[in-house]
């Protein structure tokens, strides 16, 4: 019988790091930001039946980056965990940071564990407050780490650079197209520097809006009312389209 | 819910070990609901009584509530019960919705509470019983919808108008004269009132309007713009307006002979 390699911990660690941030890499980017009336989820994803972007309570949003399978395992898992939670006690005892909580330890188990292979994502969990101060974002990285976040926040292949870019120019208080806008010049920014168009179609949006009467809070952006919000340019417009966005809110809804 | 059967099943009420017991269970029961379609929707609404034996327990409970957006449900029977009952019915069609990432259909959600309901057998044969009330807006086929229950689950749909609960022979009555297939909205909620102020005057566990301590029914609408309880205001004015004819005409307007 052969006697198996020594390996040292810290090296297995960072080959399973490596590993997992290798996966990530190869999925697209996505970007949660806060705005004005609440925290906007925009990726580019070209296919309509799989989301990256899920509700998972009343004011709790869901977005991650890697492989389809293993993520969607973790937001049922959330959506689980936050209607038992709910159910139990009370819908006010749902809380982002608890879920990230879970995540956190769900993703540092599987990942520390040497019987599975690493999950391959990166989540975003986000809350949204009664005031913009009160919205809590929070990003999982694939080991079991939960970071904070303030303002904006890329995860995906090309995170960094993302996330770089729109430290430099977000600001508080957007209105919900300009933030629209800025995710979008983002996410079409290559590794290189280049430029390409990301058209409408290929883009998953989606809003928590803390102004929605209902409980609820989230809510998918899609169609003519993407397409609106994409177009609308200067303050007038924007609001404009955010007012006809209202009205249109409750046709979107099913 | 096969989850929480699964991870908790003390959460669900068809799990509980029930003590043996003499006799009736004393706990506050909700009375009578009342549900009418019209072109374009449906209304459900329920009077604000619950009583305990022959006492008053509650002058303004609230006995309909919405399930998602285009549903609602009302209960007639144990309150505590049906009240769970509703809790875990909302929070089933919610978790659906999140997961699947799509709505189930109205029938898959009237199928559902009748589960619910037989769930309830063994609390039912001891005077515990849950009779609920469901309404809908079919999306699919864009109509309101009525689904009665009885309390073996046994789930059949009502074309026009229903009622269930202690005053619902009264109810159905007085709906079954006045009711027509081209209300309005507006008539539809204040068919409803009078059936329901019509079950309050010959049923003892029913409660009428009450202008003294502004208390009225509870008047739900649910259209093809998703669910809509009537504000106070609103069902106050429906209220008054009944209440004022029938001042006038006690026994509430006149169905023609022929």
């Amino acid at each position: 019988m052969s006697t198996p390699f020594y390996v040292s911990p810290q090296q297995a660690m960072a080959d399973r790091a490596e590993y997992a941030r290798k996966g990530i890499a190869r999925g697209r980017s996505l970007v949660v930001m806060q705005y004005a009336d609440g925290i906007v989820f925009v990726g580019e994803n070209p296919s309509r039946a799989l989301h990256k972007f899920s509700e998972i309570y009343d004011r709790i949003g869901f977005a991650a980056a890697g492989k389809y399978n293993e993520y969607e395992n973790l937001r049922i898992g959330g959506v689980r965990y936050a209607d038992l939670r709910g159910y139990t006690y009370d819908r006010d005892d749902v809380t982002a940071r608890g879920l990230a909580n879970v995540y956190a330890q769900t993703l540092g188990t599987i990942f520390s564990s040497a019987a599975e292979k690493p999950y391959e994502v990166e989540l975003v969990v986000a809350e949204v407050g009664e005031t913009p101060e009160g919205d809590q974002i929070y990003r999982l990285p694939h080991d079991g780490s939960i970071v904070d976040e303030h303002g904006s926040v890329a995860v995906g292949g090309n995170a960094e650079q993302i996330s770089n870019f729109l430290d430099q120019r977000h600001r508080d208080g957007m209105t919900l197209a300009e933030a629209l806008k800025l995710a979008v010049q983002a996410l079409s920014r290559d590794t290189n520097g280049s430029e390409r168009e990301i058209p409408a179609e290929r883009l998953e949006v989606a809003v928590l809006d803390r102004t929605r009467p209902q409980k609820r809070k989230f809510k998918r952006i899609v169609g003519r009312q993407l397409a609106r919000l994409l177009q609308a340019d200067g303050a007038t417009s924007a609001a404009e389209a955010e007012a006809e966005a209202e009205g249109e809110g409750s046709e979107d809804e099913e | 819910m096969d989850f929480l059967s699964e991870h908790q099943p003390q959460l669900l009420p068809g799990n509980r070990q029930l003590p043996p017991t003499q006799g009736v269970i004393e706990a506050p029961h909700g009375t009578t609901i009342v549900a009418a379609t019209f072109p374009g929707g449906v209304v459900l609404a329920g009077d604000r009584r619950a009583t305990m034996g022959n006492v008053i327990a509650q002058r303004d409970i609230e006995k309909v509530f919405p399930t998602d957006e285009y549903s609602a449900v009302g209960i007639a029977g144990t309150a505590g019960l049906a009240v769970e009952m509703v809790k875990l019915f909302q929070l089933e069609l919610e978790h659906f919705e999140k997961v699947e990432g799509a709505q189930l259909s109205l029938e898959g959600k009237a199928n559902r509470l009748s589960t619910m309901i037989r769930s309830n057998l063994g609390m039912a044969m001891q005077g515990l019983a849950v009779v609920p009330l469901f309404a809908g807006y079919d999306v699919d086929r864009d109509k309101g919808r009525i689904f009665s229950y009885d309390v073996t689950g046994g789930r059949s749909e009502e074309h026009g108008y229903a009622a269930t609960g202690s005053g619902s022979i009264f109810a159905r009555g007085s709906m079954k004269k006045l009711y027509r297939e081209d209300l309005t909205e507006e008539q539809a909620t204040t068919l409803v009132v009078q059936a329901l102020y019509d079950a309050a005057d010959d049923d003892s566990a029913t409660g009428g309007p009450d202008p003294a301590r502004r208390i009225y029914p509870i008047v739900t609408v649910i259209t093809e713009d998703g669910f809509r309880r009537l504000t106070e205001d609103e069902a106050g004015e429906t209220s008054h307006a009944v209440l004022e004819h029938r001042l006038r005409q006690p026994d509430g307007p006149r169905a023609a002979l022929l």
